[in-house]
């Protein structure tokens, strides 16, 4: 047996003998994995599990050892992954913390930073939001105007951020602010760790158009923030920004994966109960043909996002391509829905109440909510100027 | 499933990238097009490309094979489409040696597979007719017993590169049901006509005019007709897959190329954001196509049982890409896009020909659903 296969038969074991019954089968559930924090109230077994992998160095499984990790390497992780996958199970820990400040922290943070925020994160005791987006920045991020003004060792931030998900589940939030006016946007741009029990945060929700409000907008009134908070460069925040961004990018493309696997079964068992055709062909030609587009669509992104998975265990890190798979998955995530909802015709057109099948309801909703998917993490339009310019070489245009 | 290759498949793509590049520029494909060469390729590039173990690399070693995966392959054929190269890829090593290898008996094999590897045979499959589109079951060819064979009578169309061919495998329905038989296109009652296709490669008609064979000449057991042949289709099928994605991407890099060069109002086009954005669409599309491909080769070696479906995920991806990038190449160079004289036309025309071949890309979802239940 080789070091690998020996390692997966001890992370079967392992899953075998600690994940709960009750939590197999809902990695892609609405909020399935242990997010973590100080406001956390998680179901018994969702505790449980993620306080199993804790004791096993689980959390974390790649990150290195002295941070809290479980230092694993890339196979070994990509191992772990895979067996929960196969059992559906949801990842002990989910979450911003893990998988974008955290890893942006492991290339660009000071020694003492990672030693503050990596363990909090390890150990689930810090959840943490994003403060990128802003009323006046959408797109153009680098134009964003809250301001951080340095006073001794601390610096003040002024501004409003938006867009931040779950920030009032979240404990820390890291935060793009403006230390200087006097250059180019994009070098007067600084990424800041801000503590939100901090006077002078305050956060609220923002109801979307499906009625869920997993976004909310923060305040920042005179917050005082340790200079030690800074990470990279005073004035080179941009540089740290946008690396997030490509952790954030291919977590999205996962993210969409778990759905769009899914979803060939659903919508054709949805179509024999629209067209009370409980067995054969569907009687339905045109309803065939975009059943089968979105699945065969689906199965070639999954392709894809495993290619993806396979470069990037062998070192390679990801660039452009999150643009195209964030393309791919939020585009297929919308036709999906669209679809589902086209599909359930007059019974799809529900809000709320009795009247409508609960299944209905929620497709409904899914539909409203994936307008959001094209926006959200960067817009389409932003993602096809990436792959333009960084893959094909366009240049010269806006 | 392993999606990225190994140091010796990328050294294969390389070798067949420089081979297709040296040996296929775009006037050889005009000259062969403009001659009306009756055979539609160059039999000494075909022997080239069997002194670099191209024909020989998916055949078994014990037939002169070299026992490789579907995968090498695909890769070949990628870059045979790169450059259009018209050499009978298809015919011989998806249709004609496929249908012998999964269907033929010990002795067809023998005369025919060592032949194939080494470029010595071409070896094409006679099994579409004029109604029933990409339909392998439309059959009306029929096939009589007659004392120690039969007797084969109908048309079949499309039948690529018949005109060189050794030797046509023929579908014909008869009393077994559906029945591949060898049929030696010189022999009596075996009438060839090359047809003049939009691509211009070496397709012809193939009438049976009581044609007959012996008992010797069924591919495998009589009946067997349609399960060999509908393994073979989806196997071709992933196989000009390969060949369509290496035509589309060829297409594509070309049409970014001109993007960068092509000035109005002072400017590259290509710093136009409404071409921009166009031309990233095609490289996403591009993106699927690529991970269908790879996809569906593996599958050949690794899934057998999932082959259709992902024989038909690879064609009706590859069908769309192509088509799109070819319909965008031609759009974005402008009018010289449409001139003869400029070669994007010939990514097109081959864009609808690969598309129209072993069903398009609607037909492959139709079968899709039909495999999925629904």
């Amino acid at each position: 047996m080789s070091d690998l296969e020996a390692f997966r038969a001890s992370i079967r074991d392992f899953i075998e003998k600690n994940a709960p019954k009750s939590l197999v089968g809902t990695r892609y559930g609405k909020f399935s994995g242990y997010w973590g924090g100080r406001k956390a109230s998680p179901e018994p077994d969702v505790l449980a599990w993620f306080q199993a992998a804790l004791a096993r160095g689980l959390t974390a499984p790649t990150w290195p050892k002295e941070y809290g990790g479980g230092g694993l390497s890339r196979e070994e992780g990509q191992i772990f992954d895979e067996e929960l996958e196969i059992r559906r199970l949801p990842p002990p820990l989910v979450g911003v913390g893990l998988t974008m400040i955290g890893p942006t922290l492991l290339d660009y943070g000071t020694e003492e930073q990672k030693k503050e925020h990596l363990p909090a994160i390890v150990r689930g005791e810090i959840r943490w939001a994003q403060g990128y987006s802003e009323p006046g920045a959408g797109s153009d991020l680098a134009g964003l105007s809250t301001r951080a003004v340095r006073d001794g060792d601390h610096f003040v931030i002024d501004g409003q951020k938006t867009w931040t998900t779950y920030a009032d589940r979240s404990d820390w939030i890291f935060v793009l602010v403006r230390t200087n006016t006097a250059v180019k946007k994009q070098l007067g741009i600084t990424f800041l760790l801000v503590d939100m029990a901090t006077p002078g945060v305050s956060t609220r929700p923002i109801d979307l158009i499906s009625g869920w409000s997993p976004f909310c907008e923060t305040f920042f009134d005179g917050v005082r923030v340790p200079a030690r908070n800074v990470v990279g460069p005073v004035d080179g925040g941009w540089t740290v920004a946008k690396a997030l961004l490509g952790y954030e990018r291919s977590m999205v493309g996962e993210a969409m994966s778990g759905e769009v696997a899914g979803a060939e079964a659903k919508l054709a068992a949805r179509a024999r109960r629209a067209l009370g055709a409980p067995a054969g062909p569907l009687p339905d030609e045109g309803m065939r043909q975009e059943i089968a587009q979105v699945a065969m669509d689906s199965s070639a992104f999954l392709l894809a996002l495993e290619k993806l998975r396979q470069t990037m265990s062998a070192g390679h890190k990801p660039g452009a391509e999150s643009s195209t798979l964030k393309i791919i998955g939020s585009d297929l995530k919308q036709r999906r829905w669209d679809l589902g909802v086209r599909i359930a015709g007059p019974e799809g057109l529900g809000w709320e109440g009795p009247e409508y099948d609960p299944e209905d309801l929620a497709a409904t909703r899914e539909w409203l909510r994936s307008r959001a998917n094209t926006i959200e993490g960067g817009t389409s339009e932003i993602q096809l100027n990436i792959i333009a310019k960084q893959v094909l070489g366009l240049g010269g245009g806006k | 499933m392993k999606l990225t290759y190994d140091e010796e498949q990328d050294l294969l793509a390389a070798t067949a990238r420089d081979f297709f590049t040296a040996s296929t520029p775009i006037e050889r494909i005009r000259k062969l097009r403009d001659a009306k060469d009756p055979v539609g390729f160059s039999r000494d590039v075909w022997k080239k490309m069997a002194d670099l173990g191209f024909t020989a690399s998916v055949l078994p070693e014990e037939y002169g094979g070299m026992g490789l995966g579907f995968t090498e392959l695909c890769i070949v054929l990628e870059e045979a489409g790169r450059k259009l190269a018209p050499e009978p890829l298809v015919s011989t090593l998806l249709l004609g040696a496929q249908a012998l290898l999964l269907g033929g008996t010990a002795e067809q094999k023998r005369q025919y597979l060592p032949k194939i590897a080494s470029g010595d045979a071409i070896v094409t499959v006679a099994w579409q007719e004029r109604a029933g589109r990409f339909d392998p079951m439309a059959v009306t060819t029929t096939a009589e017993r007659t004392p120690g064979g039969a007797r084969l009578t109908g048309e079949k169309i499309d039948v690529l590169d018949a005109g060189a061919a050794d030797a046509l495998v023929v579908s014909a329905r008869g009393a077994e049901g559906i029945t591949l038989f060898v049929v030696d296109p010189r022999a009596k009652g075996v009438h060839v006509q090359r047809q003049s296709r939009i691509d211009s490669r070496g397709s012809a008609v193939v009438r049976l005019d009581g044609a007959l064979v012996r008992e010797d000449a069924v591919v495998g057991r009589a009946g067997q007709g349609l399960e060999v042949l509908s393994a073979v289709l989806d196997r071709a099928c992933v196989g000009l897959s390969a060949e369509m994605l290496g035509g589309a991407t060829q297409a594509f890099e070309d049409t970014v190329s001109y993007l960068k060069t092509r000035k109005q109002f002072d400017v590259p086009i290509g710093s136009f954001q409404a071409l921009q954005h166009r031309a990233a669409r095609l490289f996403i599309e591009l993106t699927l196509a690529r991970a269908a491909v790879l996809g569906a080769a593996r599958t050949v070696d690794e899934e057998p049982a999932n082959l259709p479906r992902m024989a038909s995920l690879a064609k009706a991806r590859a069908s769309d890409a192509f088509l799109h990038v070819a319909n965008e190449a031609v759009q974005m160079h402008g009018g010289i896009g449409v001139t003869d004289e400029f070669h994007i036309g010939f990514y097109l025309k081959r864009a609808r020909v690969a598309e129209l071949t072993f069903g398009d890309a609607a037909w492959h979802r139709r079968r899709w659903a039909t495999l999925g239940g629904y």
